[in-house]
């Protein structure tokens, strides 16, 4: 199995993980959608310096990752990919903000210091409430979920189409590369010199495969407009589930609950 | 009743794929399409299903395949393609087969019941909630032909059904395409399965039609096979 079919197997295994059963599972998926909006929008609005605010939001998905019975490790192995990117984000920030903000002891910390924490952990975090979200509903039913709320039609189909082109893309790239590796043996990773016709193929080799896909779909009377499985009805949960985690997202933002904790215990 | 009249068709300007085709296939008939690489087998079904624009005329019940009637026409028929991979786009192979007859309005528990009836004919139960890119080649194929008996279209085509199947799936095929009472046109380099599975059979050459009758007097034909690169089917080699 080489890098590529094992990224798809992870791909794959993502249906599988939101295919399984537990009380985050079976909320609503609208209801989850919305939350998990609402949380990526509270972190972001977080100010650059607001990191002790923003640490107490990081109990929710840890919380959510314990209910659901999917282990936090498993998120950041299967972001490993993303997850150096993310946390690049705000790299340079130290070099280009150097006045001091804090001193902790004997250390100065500069704004930049604090403002690339702060960067690095709302992408952590809202990385792992997407991932949760994704983790704990399968992508159809998000989409189906989207079209409830009147999202437009083509842009959920892009999103769905898109998700399943990946696959398809990564399949093409698992198959080029063991043909590869089996003709260049010893060989680690693929020659600069073959880069070009390399990528050529997959692109070429992709689109026909989605077209082709896409024919299939056609010749079984796909107009534009998807059939999803029933989502589960909007309960009487669902609706406590979003107010009660909205308002815990607001709460959190409004008071900084790990400051107000550091003065009960100072004082 | 399915007619091609003077169908020509190149991928490229200069290289002709298909010359000058008619033929006429009636309701019911099961027709084996068969001829050597790139004798233009595919290219035949995909013209049909208006996949490729034809010179030339085709119609399907008198419906002219064109871009007006390309949805109604669509709608009769049901198409296995030459790679599985390429057809199977849900996530389990059940979402799979649920796709097209959802498409085509046919309620929820109707549909169910079609699955479902397909998967025990084919004896594929066990496959149901597989998800379709951990199935081995065969099963994806097996898995790609229920979901379009699942389809139940009027005329069914298909391209090699039985590559990568083992002989026991290859023998399951078989019976059920003998079952069908649908119009059916098969291509296959597996001449005892077109033997088996077909009253008639069109040989193409270079996108040309080089021989057009009964199955049981072209597959006997060891000259006109062997000149288009194929052999007597093994069924009947030692029965000449
Ligand atoms: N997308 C394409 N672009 C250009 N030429 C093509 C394309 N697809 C097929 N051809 C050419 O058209 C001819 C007929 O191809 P077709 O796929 O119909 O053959 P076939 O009879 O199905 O062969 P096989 O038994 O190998 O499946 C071949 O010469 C092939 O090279
Ligand atoms: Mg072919």
């Amino acid at each position: 199995m080489n890098k590529m079919e094992k990224a798809l197997g992870e791909l794959g295994a993502m249906d599988e993980l939101a295919s399984q059963d537990s009380p985050v599972h079976r909320l609503n998926a609208a209801a989850k959608l919305l939350s998990t909006i609402a949380y990526i929008i509270t972190v972001m609005s977080f100010g650059k310096y607001q990191l002790s605010g923003l640490i107490p939001m990081l109990l929710w998905p840890v919380l959510l990752f314990q209910i659901s019975g999917i282990r936090v490790s498993t998120c950041f192995y299967k972001l490993r990919i993303v997850l150096p990117l993310v946390m690049a984000v705000g790299l340079f920030n130290p070099i280009f903000d150097r006045h001091i903000l804090l001193r902790i002891g004997g250390l100065a910390v500069s704004g930049g210091v604090v403002s690339m924490i702060t960067l690095m952990l709302k992408g952590v975090l809202c990385l792992m409430m997407s991932f949760l979200l994704v983790a704990t509903t399968p992508f159809d039913t998000i989409c189906a979920a989207m079209r409830q709320m009147h999202v437009p039609k083509t842009l959920v189909t892009l999103l769905l189409l898109t998700y399943r082109y990946v696959g398809v893309m990564t399949e093409e790239l698992a198959i080029m590369t063991d043909a590869y590796h089996l003709r260049a043996p010893g060989q680690k990773g693929i020659h600069v010199s073959a880069w070009g016709s390399f990528l050529g193929q997959l692109l070429l080799r992709s689109m026909d495969r989605a077209q082709e896909l896409y024919s299939s779909m056609l010749l079984r009377g796909y107009h534009q407009h998807f059939h999803y499985a029933p989502v589960r009805p909007f309960r009487t949960r669902d609706a406590l589930y979003l107010m009660l985690s909205v308002g815990l997202f607001i709460a959190l933002r409004l008071v900084d609950a790990a400051q107000l904790l550091g003065h009960v215990f100072v004082r | 009743m399915i007619i091609f009249e003077n169908v020509s068709f190149s991928y490229e300007r200069s290289k002709p794929v298909i010359t000058d085709l008619s033929f006429r296939i009636d309701d019911g008939e099961a027709v084996g399409l068969i001829g050597a690489n790139g004798a233009g087998k595919s290219t035949v079904m995909k013209l049909l299903l208006g996949l490729l624009p034809a010179e030339g005329r085709i119609t399907v019940d008198e419906l002219e395949v064109n871009k007006q009637n390309l949805s109604a026409v669509r709608r009769k028929l049901g198409f296995v393609l030459q790679n599985s991979d390429n057809q199977m786009f849900m996530p389990t192979v059940y979402e799979d087969m649920m796709f097209a007859p959802l498409n085509y309005m046919v309620s929820r528990e109707e549909a169910e019941q079609r699955v479902d009836a397909v998967l025990e004919r084919l004896g594929l139960q066990g496959l149901k909630y597989r998800h379709n890119h951990k199935l081995s080649g065969g099963e994806k194929r097996m898995a790609a032909i229920a979901t379009i008996l699942a389809m139940e279209p009027e005329v069914i085509l298909m391209d090699e059904p039985t590559s990568a199947l083992d002989p026991y799936n290859r023998r399951i095929v078989i019976n059920a395409i003998r079952e069908l009472d649908q119009t059916r046109i098969i291509t296959s380099h597996d001449l005892d399965m077109i033997f088996d599975t077909c009253d008639r059979v069109i040989l193409l050459s270079e996108g040309r039609i080089a021989a057009d009758g009964p199955a049981d007097v072209i597959l006997r034909d060891r000259a006109l096979l062997e000149a288009n690169h194929m052999e007597l089917p093994l069924s009947l080699c030692s029965r000449e």
